[in-house]
């Protein structure tokens, strides 16, 4: 009775937002119903734990650098974090309510992660935040997420070993990226050796890790393996051990401001990638990397990952015709930009099917989530809080864009602690 | 101590900047802030312990160190590998395939602790290696230095040298040391949650506490014929040395006395925000903890403590409302406190506020007193060798 | 580890790793020569040099840029256009520089090191807002890619010798200015001595000017030619940084010809020690080496000055 009673005085209530739902989505009828259907529940109903939920707004953190040395790779998921938003809330919202975001930035400092994961959820009381980007950021916020309750979705491809019930994971982690890239280079290129080559921290260290594992698995051999300090510029002297080594593969996973200087330099080195003498496969270079390396320095390279924005399916084309006339018509659309756009979309499927924004029951309503809408095509969580995702092989071309060759058949099982991996 | 002793060492207006500092830290903003702003203010304040060391090495001793994250970096790690060890029962870490070690060795493949975790097991330890370790360090690298004269701008390349060293040393050595990612997920005290509210309140006021108590250090060095040799070398260190003095030495005792302040900040931090990373040992978070430095005035160590509470609070507000200008406000502070006030706030303080509050004093004592004595002596010269 | 090769190819190796060598000495004086001027004759320290040399990037990215919409058929010797428009834009913003902020400070050395970093900060954000948070890729001429392939293993990259070609003509460039023109003599005269100097009629302020100007020029192009091998981007100036000044202050600061031997004692300690060591390791071998040599010798390698 006394929940028939606030489901109807709710119903009265969120009639000025019921009439803003239909006037968003008036693109679509069916839209107009759903939101109309899911615009019933009362505040109190779908927030037991206080957040900042109004009857018609919900409030979500987005929390990344937008300053500081990580500011490049961070503006591509802020930019989609914001698209899904607005796409959300012209088709109605979540719940039959609009979000609204706090933006804060991370200023590439993991203190500063931090506290403002700290504000977001104490202050603000968002619903859930979408933020984060490299290991060490998302190992700071970690932990208060963890004590306060928050849900935060995390964009990144990254090393694994970590399965928080806070996180929902929306990259691929270390084994679905890797092991699908190496069968793919020995059984369609016949590769023998490999060199191993990364940044020097943990991503590249613990990727290597497990494609070394995989290698030798395959009665195949590493002939090298080399790690430089983050920010390196000079890679004269890898490039000679190539030479002298002669592996069939190199297996690059440098990033960041090094990435541009180590493709200039190979190219130039007189190794050139299209005749795949060495083949150059990389788990790092997004096409947003590529914007500055530049498509003539690394044409030729593979890169093994989730998602390239040159995949031709229709989910991906509208996603990408959405995200130019948004963001403007030279943007490029990476691998993490993508994971990041699933974020708000995987969050609202998940409130909705669990009628509520507590995140509890968020947490206990994600597993078994699908999107059918994803651009990169079919994505589910696993109970691990990973997604289930294909990977595919890219080769790089001038323009800047990867040309698929290859898609794994099946979806991939995410498995944050490969056994014998570690 | 004699009271004439005692008047020295703390004329009256260092006891009133005493009693308004620690009405404000320990009185106000308790009382004004939510515990999540109050945590903020802990942790800037572990940056005034950096600052202050700066005060006494650059301010008073003329040697710019662009290498304080180091001993930042030392205090707080050797306080997070503790923090670390004890929430790396075997107990939580069953899931690993070595139980007891802290998960980013399990990661790396170690088997068994390193030699050199193994002493901070022990609290005990800990405490006495947060202050010695750095300190030990800062000794190797002044006697090397100023034994061998080296200052100045020399001085203050080669420490930001072994501030990149050590960041890339503890980067790369992740298997030991928790990498880029840092020491993270620390969670107990001898079973107490350090990451409640009431454990907030705790050490927020141990960290007031320690930092008077460093205050009161500086103070005295200040004070003491020490603080007046450093004086004297850094405006003619030449003359000094004619004098008989062995000029290095001092500079080493300072420089050592700077890194255990910084490295005890290290410390409050680790506890306070519950994580250590890389990040504060290098170079640039070492140049802004000397920004702190010189906005609250590099001849006051009360300066320093402001210096810090207002360069972070301004970042947390600007980086909060505009993140995109937050740079360009820095830079300006950074510009603007080095051409136009170069003794910072307590500068500022000194030349406006300071005699109308002695005017006030007097009136309401009925005495009147000379200051002109007391007043921080302004900086004429940079100090420093070519 | 040389078991398996023959002696022929450990020879091409050692051969293209003394190279590899060489291209990083050149790009260690590039990045050093303008700082050593600074430093060494004002004895300022500017610690936005590395914004200096990105300033110089990018004005190579937006010539490119202009080239390839309006002049295409001349695409090919942008390049040279670019680095003489780096220098002017970087000497430009240099002079400027030591006219609002620099003269101020000059005799307090370590405030120009706080003041030159709060100007770095203000420039990473302005190429932040104006370029955007992104790297940007420059696009080279077809000339400057590739290699020539002298033997089967030996090949050596183009842009590799232009920048080698580019470090000895602005070394020699410099000496020259420094040592045999009138306005060198003008410039040294004013570091051993500036009151004498302005008593004999040298006007000192226009020197500094110019001289701050020259070293940011020189950054400038050093910034341009990086594009060839590094990234551009509105923080990669930072990645030099520490190496330049190193660099320097192991060269002895005085002395344009102790810059020139600690680059290449830095470069070649530090590219051989790549070849045996993983690229960490041997960066902080480089340094460690580096630092305790200064602790052996404070004043550098080389010095002018007189014992104190």
């Amino acid at each position: 009775m006394g929940t028939l009673k606030n489901a109807q005085a709710g119903l009265g209530g969120r009639l000025p937002s019921l009439m803003k739902g239909i006037a968003s989505a008036v693109a679509g009828a069916t839209m107009v119903l759903s939101a109309a259907v899911n615009a019933a529940p009362a505040t109190s109903e779908v927030n037991t734990t206080g957040l900042a939920v109004t009857d018609d707004t919900v409030t979500v953190g987005i929390l990344h650098s937008v300053t500081g040395t990580m500011a490049i790779s961070e503006t591509g998921s802020v930019q989609a974090e914001k698209l899904a938003i607005e796409q959300i809330n012209a088709m109605g919202g979540v719940l039959g309510r609009q979000i609204e975001y706090v933006q804060e930035d991370g200023a590439s400092d993991w203190p500063t992660f931090a506290e403002k994961s700290r504000k977001l959820l104490l202050q603000d009381k968002v619903a859930t935040v979408f933020g984060c980007w490299t290991s060490a950021s998302r190992k700071a916020v970690l932990p208060v997420f963890e004590q306060y309750n928050g849900m935060l979705y995390y964009p990144t491809f990254y090393e694994g070993l970590e399965q928080s019930p806070n996180v929902i994971y929306t990259g691929q982690e270390a084994t679905q990226q890797i092991l699908a890239g190496i069968d793919w280079v020995t059984k369609e290129k016949g590769a023998k050796t490999f060199y191993l080559l990364g940044s020097d921290y943990i991503w590249p260290r613990t990727s290597n890790k497990i494609a070394r594992k995989h290698i030798e698995k395959l009665g195949l051999k590493v002939v090298g393996e080399d790690y430089y300090p983050l920010g390196h510029t000079q890679f004269n002297s890898i490039i000679n051990k190539f030479k002298l080594k002669k592996p069939d593969v190199i297996f690059a996973s440098v990033v960041g401001g090094s990435n541009v200087a180590f493709y200039k330099q190979l190219k130039a080195a007189g190794i050139d990638m299209t005749k795949e003498k060495p083949l150059v496969l990389t788990i790092s270079v997004t096409e947003d990397e590529i914007l500055g390396i530049g498509g003539e320095n690394i044409e030729g390279a593979y890169a093994s990952m989730k998602y390239f924005q040159s995949l031709t399916n229709d989910n991906n084309q509208a996603f990408v015709k959405a995200f130019k006339e948004r963001w403007g018509d030279d943007i490029v659309i990476g691998d993490v930009t993508q994971a990041a756009y699933l974020g708000p979309w995987l969050w609202k499927a998940a409130v909705e099917k669990a009628g509520s924004f507590d995140v509890d029951k968020v947490r206990e309503a994600s597993p078994g989530i699908e999107l059918t809408t994803a651009p990169e095509g079919y994505v589910k969580v696993h109970p691990n809080h990973h997604l289930w995702s294909k990977t595919r092989i890219g080769n790089a071309k001038t323009d800047g864009q990867y040309e698929i060759v290859y898609e794994t058949d099946e979806l991939i099982e995410p498995d944050p602690f490969p056994e014998g991996y570690q | 101590m004699s009271y004439a002793g005692l008047r020295s060492l703390l004329p009256k207006n260092d006891l009133i900047n005493f009693a308004v500092l620690a009405l404000i830290l320990v009185v106000v903003l308790p009382l004004s802030l939510d515990i999540f702003r109050l945590n903020l203010v802990g942790k800037y304040l572990t940056y005034a312990f950096v600052a202050l060391g700066l005060v006494l090495c650059w301010g008073y001793g003329g040697i710019l160190s662009l290498g304080q994250g180091v001993f930042f970096g030392l205090g707080g790690y050797a306080m997070a590998m503790f923090l670390k060890l004890e929430a790396s029962s075997p107990e939580n870490t069953a899931i690993q395939s070595t139980p007891g070690i802290p998960d980013f060795m399990d990661w790396n493949q170690l088997t068994e602790l390193p030699w050199f975790w193994q002493p901070f097991h022990s609290l005990t330890f800990t405490v006495i290696a947060i202050i010695v370790i750095p300190s030990i360090f800062a000794y190797i690298i002044g006697v090397a230095m100023f034994k061998r004269r080296v200052g100045g701008v020399y001085f203050a390349i080669i420490t930001q040298a072994v501030a990149a060293i050590l960041t890339i040393l503890i980067i790369g050595q992740q298997g030991y040391t928790g990498g880029v990612n840092g020491i993270t997920d620390l969670r107990t005290l001898f079973g107490w949650d350090i990451r409640t509210n009431e454990a907030k309140y705790v050490f927020y006021f141990l960290c007031v506490f320690m930092l008077f108590l460093c205050l009161g250090v500086a103070q005295f060095v200040r004070k003491s014929k020490l603080g007046r040799l450093l004086v004297a070398m850094r405006e003619m260190e030449d003359r000094v040395r004619f004098s008989g003095y062995d000029v290095a030495n001092f500079k080493i005792f300072v420089f050592c006395l700077g890194s255990a302040f910084a490295a005890i900040g290290g410390a409050m931090f680790t506890l306070q925000v519950g994580f250590m990373s890389p990040t504060f040992v290098g170079i640039v978070p070492s140049i802004e903890m000397v920004i702190f430095c010189a906005v609250g005035g590099r001849l006051s160590i009360f300066g320093a403590v402001y210096g810090a509470l207002v360069v972070n609070w301004a970042k947390t507000t600007f980086s909060e409302s505009f993140p995109e200008l937050w740079l360009f406000a820095m830079g300006a502070l950074f510009i603007g406190v080095v051409m136009a006030f170069p003794n910072g706030l307590a500068g500022l303080y000194t030349k406006y506020c300071e005699p109308k509050v002695n005017q006030l004093i007097a009136r309401f004592t009925g005495k009147s007193n000379d200051t002109s004595a007391e007043l921080a002596p302004q900086m004429k010269t940079e100090g420093g060798n070519p | 580890m040389f078991a398996d090769y023959t002696t022929s190819e450990l020879m091409s190796i050692f051969a293209m790793q003394g190279f590899a060598g060489l291209i990083l000495f050149s790009v260690f004086v590039l990045m050093a020569l303008g700082l050593a001027i600074i430093f060494g004759q004002m004895g300022v320290i500017n610690m936005a040099h590395g914004e200096f040399m990105i300033l110089g990037a990018y004005i190579t990215y937006l010539t490119s840029n202009v080239f390839a919409d309006y002049m295409p058929n001349l695409f090919g010797a942008y390049f040279f256009i670019a680095m003489i428009l780096a220098f002017i834009a970087a000497g430009a913003l240099g002079m400027l520089v030591e006219w609002a902020m620099i003269r101020h400070l000059y005799h307090r050395p370590l405030d120009t090191l706080l003041a030159t970093w709060g100007l770095s900060l203000i420039l990473q954000q302005c190429y932040r807002t104006i370029f955007g948070a992104r790297e940007v890729g420059v696009t080279l001429p077809d000339w400057l890619m590739g290699s020539f392939q002298l033997t089967d293993i030996i090949e050596v990259p183009i842009n590799g010798i232009f920048v080698m070609t580019l470090a000895v003509g602005i070394s020699v460039a410099i000496a020259a200015l420094m040592y045999k023109s009138r306005w060198g003599i003008q410039v040294r005269s004013v570091v051993q001595n500036r009151p004498m100097a302005g008593a004999v009629g040298i006007n000192t302020a226009r020197v500094d000017r110019l001289t701050f100007g020259l070293g940011c020029g020189i950054a400038g192009v050093a910034g341009s030619a990086f594009t060839m091998i590094g990234s551009t981007g509105p923080t990669s100036g930072q990645l030099y940084i520490v190496d330049t000044f190193l660099v320097v202050v192991f060269g002895g600061a005085a002395s344009l010809l102790g810059t020139i031997a600690s680059a290449f004692t830095i470069s070649q300690a530090q590219s051989t020690m790549e070849f045996f060591l993983s690229g960490s390791m041997a960066k902080v071998l480089t340094l460690l080496f580096v630092v305790f040599i200064l602790m052996l010798r404070p004043q550098g390698l080389f010095s002018l000055k007189v014992r104190r």
